[in-house]
């Protein structure tokens, strides 16, 4: 019998070690593709400091933060999805439908449009500019963080069960979107074409200043989330079992939901927004790893992470020099992927 | 003895479920709770247990309180097993181990593997270890999370309709298994039911509600006729079977 658990378990972690070389594996392909090409051994090189100045300079300054940022956003917004999956008891729980992302996108044009950061430029990459990118960032952040906040405080003070907490993200998703809709409304065209531009999401956006912050953020949210791992099983098995079991259940919630939500703040402020990964990341590896979190949290992580940069490489390669939406193309990459999954079932063994 | 209830009392917004109840429990009991639907039996187990919390009343278990003690130290001490069960998708040796919840900081230890394999042991579940929850019966399924809660190795027990939805052989393991682990282990154990054989054939104390208060308590001398049909409404014969009171509506 031992055995037969060690070997289960074996089982899972070899799957994540998979998903861990699968990732490594692509983050090298993507710094070698690009406008530039370069063998592995160049990137090698060049990540060790040695090698030309071009590749250096290509891989260390443009390529190597951009790939890190699909890693970091891709494990960020998938265990976020997966944690927030679990706290709400709700498969449908994700940045996007707890309106979080629509949040953003709200703060975003409110920043471009109403606090005027949005004096557009055309240059030959990008279709818009905008001068003041980090205010920008600070809108969406804040309104992500009031989002979460009211959601909290419902529950908080108001005993809203999870099913209502969902209800109400939707809710407030559409309020967001509606405040979007008006500010646009009344805006010259330049300035609407800057907001759809900055929803869109592009991990290009990221220079080595954000890469450390979002790196210091997913790296201590993936820590919490793992020393929280045996309460999100017990709350697996329902509410009044996890309180059974010794679970703080409504402690648990709210810290595994502002702590979720936070991440998705500072990820889509950075990055704009990027949809799907936070709901079919911790979905796809349900089906393929099982529903505990030992080993849902960090194969979570890793799916996400490799479905960003894949898609991002896609993106960036694929019709080049144009660099397409990578959250469209996270869509088309993904979808038929968890469909074949949805129908496939459950791989229990 | 190991718990202690004084005076415990609660209210849903403008409706009164259960008044002053008192009792007390002592090791190796099985106390079966009887009472119409509706009456406050899953209530009171809630309050017992904290995931609800009375308006009035203390519930002492082994001399300290339970609204004092922390969420975790209190699972140390009560097992809950709730009415209906959910079945993630786990399997049937990560179900019970979950029951290590309390003791488990950041890794399971090898005492938590040794004290799952003994639980699964002792109630034959050995074989099923790698099936998934939602691959098991009614009856397999309520093992385990009786084994669950063992795993939490407390001192009192609490069943809230363990053999609601289980057929005759079923019923009469999991209560078998019930009794055996009270005895053996020396906990207490509070189990709703509303099948009154089962009740007076393995429990030796019963608590009967009415109304939201004690009517009756003590061994089967209160299984009675009066007591039965003041209870249900319904009148009944208790009759001697084979050396086993049995409960017959007339």
């Amino acid at each position: 019998m031992k055995k037969d658990y060690a070997a289960y378990t074996t089982r899972k972690k070899l799957i994540i070690l998979l998903l861990m070389a699968a990732t490594l594996a692509v983050a090298l392909y993507a710094i070698a593709r690009g406008s530039m090409n370069f063998s592995i051994s160049e990137v090698v090189l060049a990540l060790i400091g040695q090698g030309d100045p071009t590749s250096h300079a290509v891989v260390r300054n443009i390529r190597l933060p951009r790939v890190l940022a699909g890693i970091l956003a891709g494990a960020g917004l998938s265990v976020a999805g997966c944690v927030m999956q679990n706290n709400l008891r709700n498969p449908l729980a994700s940045p996007f439908t707890l309106g979080l992302s629509h949040a953003a996108a709200f703060g975003a044009t409110f920043a471009i449009v109403v606090l005027g950061v949005g004096t557009i430029q055309n240059s030959s990459t990008d279709a818009v500019i905008i001068n003041n990118p980090y205010l920008v960032t600070t809108s969406a952040f804040i309104w992500v963080m009031v989002a979460t906040v009211t959601i909290l405080i419902l529950a908080k003070f108001r005993g809203v069960s999870p099913e209502a907490m969902v209800l109400a993200g939707i809710a407030l998703g559409s309020l967001f979107t509606a405040g979007t809709t008006i500010i646009q409304y009344f805006t010259p065209d330049v300035q609407v074409a800057a907001t759809i531009f900055w929803t869109f999401g592009d991990l290009g956006r990221a220079s080595w200043k954000e890469v450390w912050i979002m790196a210091a953020v997913v790296v201590l949210v993936l820590i919490y989330f793992l020393f929280k791992r045996w309460d999100y099983n017990a709350l697996d098995s329902g509410e009044e079992t996890a309180k059974g079991l010794g679970v703080n259940v409504e402690r648990v919630r709210m810290a595994g939901m502002f702590t979720a939500a936070l991440t998705v703040a500072v990820l889509t402020s950075f990055l704009g927004i990027i949809g799907f990964v936070g709901l079919v990341g911790p979905h796809m590896m349900r089906r393929i790893i099982g529903g505990d979190h030992r080993f849902l949290i960090p194969a979570s992580a890793l799916c996400g992470s490799l479905l960003l940069l894949a898609s991002d490489t896609v993106a960036r390669t694929i019709v080049s020099p144009v660099v397409l939406p990578v959250g469209a193309i996270t869509s088309f990459m993904g979808a038929p992927l968890f469909l074949y999954l949805l129908t496939r079932g459950y791989q229990k063994r | 003895m190991i718990l202690d209830i004084k005076g415990l009392a609660f209210n849903y917004p403008g409706r009164s479920v259960l008044q002053d109840i008192n009792f007390r429990v002592e090791k190796g009991d099985f106390l079966a709770i009887l009472g119409t639907n509706g009456v406050g039996k899953t209530t009171m187990l809630k309050c017992i247990n904290r995931i609800l919390k009375p308006c009035e009343g203390v519930v002492l278990v082994e001399n300290e309180d339970v609204y004092k003690l922390s969420r975790i130290d209190l699972a140390k001490r009560i097992g809950y097993v709730s009415q209906r069960q959910e079945t993630p998708c786990y399997t049937v040796f990560d179900a019970v181990l979950l029951g290590r919840k309390p003791y488990i900081k950041w890794d399971v230890s090898d005492q938590d593997i040794e004290i799952t394999n003994q639980v699964m042991e002792l109630l034959e579940l050995t074989d099923y270890s790698l099936r998934y929850l939602d691959e098991l019966s009614g009856g397999e399924l309520q093992k385990v999370v009786i084994a669950r809660a063992l795993a939490q190795e407390p001192d009192v027990l609490l069943f809230d309709e363990p053999t609601s939805s289980l057929d005759l052989k079923n019923q009469f393991e999991v209560l078998k298994l019930i009794n055996k682990v009270v005895k053996s282990k020396q906990v207490a154990a509070i189990v709703t039911m509303h099948d009154l054989n089962l009740a007076v054939r393995f429990a030796e104390k019963f608590l009967m509600l009415k109304d939201g208060a004690i009517f009756a308590a003590g061994g089967l001398e209160v299984i009675t006729p009066a007591n039965v049909e003041s209870v249900y409404s319904i009148p009944v014969s208790v009759e001697q079977f084979g050396g086993v009171p049995v409960v017959l509506p007339i």
